[in-house]
């Protein structure tokens, strides 16, 4: 069976139509299947169904994510009671390291990311990872710096990823490997992002599964649980009825 | 006896508004190749450039089996020649040309 691509971090400047569906027709020309673009929170139904029907056009699946920032971790509860039910998946920019634990062990979050270009910002180590892998949380990384970044911040960031991969393989964490490509020239075909990633010494099987098993599986996943036949993982209602 | 060295052929798609010339591609794949994996790391890759088209973006080079993820890692890295944005896919692998050719229908 052929396998399906995803990537999860589309970045488009979603105030451009042309531009939204520049970037949506040339991920459908390298291959992907399932895209998601990061939505504002407050983000109205009409925006969500006109970029659905652009990835339909272009055949593709389309996956409404959020992208949060919380300062704390109770500014982090609060969002998630908000908006967790109105996306499929939901993302955590964790920079501070409360808002990172707190964002590990909460099963409403789907994504810890990293920021990438701030070395002493990044709190994923084993205690972050043995909280993430309890939970159903997935490690993202974005290839956007790799390409940008060059020289020394780009060795850093080798060698800071490496770390991080090495440490989310050894705890069984599943791993996302996303664009974050803003414009066209930086979106990549899903077997470049492995292999881009075989940088950070991940292995080629786990590399392929980072752009599509593990972000399939967790779309896949969120989908079942907002469905309104959802009572809980495994219970799902088969039939409504008076007979039932 | 010496054992043979076993080559890949690639097919690449160059997507940039602008048009480069076959020497100013292979050096910048060259460059990318260096930068990523050193020059002992380029050396080990046996780069060698086959076929240029520039008006269709569209190239062919040769590269060691073992070198082939290498490569394409260093192809995907690519951003810009000269000051021109680009960006480098790799539209097919073969180990022939002509089943190369065949594949992507020249």
């Amino acid at each position: 069976m052929r396998r399906l691509y995803a990537d999860l971090h589309l970045c488009p400047n979603l105030n451009d139509p042309k531009h939204v569906s520049a970037l949506i027709s040339k991920a459908s020309e390298l291959g992907y299947r399932l895209i998601a673009i990061p939505l504002p929170p407050h983000c109205a139904d009409q925006e969500i169904k006109r970029i659905q029907e652009l990835c339909s056009e272009a055949k593709m699946d389309f996956v409404s994510r959020v992208d949060l920032k919380p300062r704390t971790p109770n500014e982090l509860l609060s969002n998630l009671r908000r908006i967790r039910r109105k996306f499929e998946i939901v993302s955590v920019l964790c920079d501070s390291k409360n808002v990172s634990r707190q964002a590990a062990k909460d099963r409403r979050v789907d994504l810890l990311n990293f920021p990438l270009t701030d070395f002493h910002n990044r709190f994923f180590d084993m205690a972050e990872a043995e909280l993430a892998s309890n939970s159903v949380a997935v490690l993202e990384i974005d290839m956007k710096p790799l390409l940008t970044l060059e020289g020394p911040m780009r060795i850093r960031l080798l060698s800071a990823l490496r770390k991080e991969a090495g440490i989310a393989e050894g705890f069984h964490l599943p791993i996302v490997l996303s664009s974050g490509a803003s414009n066209e020239m930086l979106l990549r075909k899903p077997i470049e992002v492995a292999a881009l990633s075989l940088l950070f010494d991940l292995s080629k099987g786990s590399a392929l599964g980072a752009v599509s098993k593990n972000p399939i599986t967790m779309v896949k996943r969120n989908r079942e649980k907002l469905s309104p036949r959802f009572v809980a993982p495994g219970i799902r209602v088969v039939r409504r009825g008076k007979d039932c | 006896m010496l054992k043979r060295i076993k080559r890949r052929y690639l097919a690449l798609a160059v997507d940039s508004a602008g048009v480069f010339d076959s020497r100013e591609f292979m050096d910048a794949v060259w460059g990318a190749v260096g930068k990523l994996y050193g020059e002992y790391g380029a050396s080990k890759s046996r780069l060698t450039m086959i076929d240029y088209d520039a008006e269709q973006g569209f190239a062919v080079i040769r590269v060691s089996l073992v070198a082939v993820d290498m490569v394409r890692a260093a192809l995907a890295s690519m951003t810009r020649i000269g000051n021109k944005p680009v960006a480098v896919h790799v539209a097919s692998v073969s180990g022939t040309i002509k089943a190369l050719y065949d594949k992507t229908k020249r």
